[in-house]
């Protein structure tokens, strides 16, 4: 069973006067609880992959399924339906809320639009929504631009998980993150995984990071799949060039009284 | 070693929303000639205000206290080092002798004794003795001994090459500017050696980037034109701030090699500024940590990576995700 399968992905834009494929016949899967991470240079195609499974961009070939339905034949009311299972955490929260907008209201628009509680309930599910995401309910009333980083952050994943989603598409989603912060956001994600079993298209430069959640990773390169399989076993010993490449740029802290951590 | 510059109780603070907000409390540092030094701290902690100070490049409106000094005979010696309505006596007769030895000018001790009260700068000496609040509001007037020149003694390479470059003006043009102002060759001389300068940061078809926008680079090209900017002028000092922190992986390790490298033909001394513990050791002789403003550990790379004093700096590398360590998918035991 799976909850997204992608086939023969295409997506090509004009650069220069000439064509240039973003995404070339890319194809990949994703079960329920399962994260699939895209790693790969800048211009690989992992961003545009994202917008194309959002449907935030049309493909010019290819397929999606979602839950078991073609999802790019969906449109209109259905399409929006359908999106509530579909979510998305982008790099910037500041970027992706309405920064005049207080916490309590990027929580209740999920809720009101997708008709999930009635406007007597949605408090306390916005108070539940916050604890669920290791946030103290006092700060429904705080404004976005008022909270940290790893808060909104925290703010931006309480949303995705407002309308009880299958997969949740995190686009660098820990990447502006204090090293800290990262960790616990990470370890959220984990849990929510586990206790909701829901899958995480997960795009990250970072290979640490990629190694840390992921369960599989594809690696990109312009546009193509260069290799994919077990994320340890790929980042252990990449064979495509890319792959190398990746790797070897990767910092390594070696440190020789090396700890338990 | 010799101390390049000499950072003493250096405290700066922000206005916001009518808040007072302090960014360093009380940071003193020397930077040895020479060193790679890598100031780490995650946001927050004060590390690029740190690098702006030193480059006297703080808002007007922080307040400082402190003092960042430049010992003598570390700057470049140079004929327009202050206009005469400053320095009547002391300025030509530093470019006699400075030109004439090929070595640091006698006079320059001096120059640091008469600089006690601030006064020898151009920038501070209209303002000098302003306060608000108690407070010396001006930025230059901490800055003791020699006063650096952003561009000419300093080198500034900041995260994001989009908005350091000018989108409107020619590669060439731009580079070759820091070379006319600081060097004082002719434009031609000076286009010659923006040329030099790209080859330097190995960019393709230096001739026709000189004539490119920054629109027409990559990002990382456009922080390898950034970087040749920064050294055009021969600086003493390279600071990069955040600088590899905006490009991807393997991009970020093409310009770290490229710092590296240039740092050690030139000679300069850099202070790379990063929030990534890794990084900065693959890059640094020492390492300082920032938190909260305050400067709370500093020592050799491998002493700070293998045997750290504070708590904090252990939590840093902890936090570290790097390919060896145990993933988090296993340390809860479940898996999909």
């Amino acid at each position: 069973m799976t909850v997204l399968a992608v086939s023969n992905l295409a997506k090509r834009y004009r650069r220069g006067g000439k064509p240039f494929a973003a995404v070339d016949e890319v194809s990949f899967e994703i079960g329920p609880a399962e994260t699939l991470a895209l790693a790969g240079p800048s211009g690989s195609g992992k961003s545009t992959i994202a917008k194309l499974v959002l449907r935030l961009i049309e493909p010019d070939a290819g397929r999606i399924d979602f839950e078991g339905g073609d999802f790019l034949a969906l449109s209109g009311g259905s399409l929006r339906a359908r999106r509530a299972r579909l979510q998305m955490v982008f790099q910037d929260p500041l970027a992706a809320f309405n920064p005049r907008a207080t916490v309590a209201r990027v929580l209740d628009d999920p809720l009101r639009i997708h008709a999930i509680a009635s406007r007597a309930e949605r408090p306390l599910r916005i108070a539940a929504l916050l604890e669920r995401v290791g946030l103290e309910t006092n700060l429904a009333t705080r404004a976005i631009h008022e909270i940290s980083g790893g808060q909104r952050q925290r703010v931006a994943i309480a949303r995705a998980i407002a309308t009880r989603p299958s997969l949740i598409v995190l686009d660098e989603a820990v990447s502006a993150l204090d090293v800290s912060v990262r960790g616990q956001i990470l370890e959220l994600l984990l849990d929510l995984q586990r206790q909701e079993r829901i899958a995480y298209l997960f795009i990250s430069h970072d290979l640490g990071v990629i190694r840390a959640i992921a369960h599989r990773v594809v690696i990109l390169d312009a546009g193509k799949i260069a290799e994919s399989g077990d994320a340890r076993t790929v980042i252990a010993n990449p064979q495509s060039a890319v792959g190398k490449a990746l790797v070897a740029a990767t910092p390594k802290l070696v440190r020789t009284s090396q700890e338990a951590s | 070693m010799t101390v390049l510059l000499s950072i003493r109780d250096l405290a700066v603070r922000y206005q916001r929303d009518g808040v007072e907000v302090a960014a360093l409390k009380g940071v003193s540092l020397d930077v040895l000639a020479g060193e790679r030094l890598a100031i780490i701290g995650e946001s927050g902690s004060g590390k690029s205000t740190l690098a702006l100070a030193i480059a006297g490049l703080l808002a007007k409106s922080a307040l400082v206290d402190g003092t960042i000094e430049w010992p003598p005979g570390q700057l470049q010696p140079s004929r327009f080092f202050a206009p005469p309505s400053v320095l009547p006596d002391i300025s030509p007769a530093r470019g006699e002798i400075s030109s004439s030895a090929g070595g640091f000018p006698p006079a320059t001790p001096e120059i640091g004794e008469s600089d006690r009260d601030g006064s020898i700068s151009p920038l501070v000496g209209e303002m000098s003795g302003r306060t608000e609040g108690g407070a010396v509001e001006h930025r230059r007037s901490n800055v003791r001994g020699e006063l650096p020149r952003l561009g000419r003694d300093i080198g500034f390479v900041f995260q994001d090459p989009s908005s350091s470059l000018d989108p409107v003006m020619p590669i060439g043009r731009q580079i070759a500017e820091v070379v006319h102002t600081h060097l004082h060759l002719t434009w031609r001389d000076a286009y010659a050696k923006a040329k030099t300068l790209l080859e330097r940061v190995r960019l393709p078809d230096p001739e026709a980037t000189l004539r490119c926008y920054p629109h027409q680079l990559s990002g990382g090209q456009k922080q390898r034109v950034a970087i040749a900017a920064a050294i055009a002028a021969g600086p003493k000092l390279l600071i990069a701030d955040e600088a590899t922190s905006a490009l991807d992986t393997i991009v970020q390790a093409e310009v770290v090699t490229l710092i590296r490298g240039l740092v050690a033909e030139d000679g300069m001394t850099l202070l790379f500024i990063s929030h990534d513990i890794a990084l900065a050791a693959s890059l640094a002789d020492r390492i300082a940590v920032l938190r909260h403003g305050e400067l709370i550990e500093l020592g050799q790379t491998d002493q700070i990576i293998n045997a750290p004093r504070q708590s904090y700096t252990r939590a840093l590398l902890d936090a570290h995700l790097g390919l060896d360590a145990k993933p988090l998918l296993d340390r809860k035991g479940a898996s999909a």
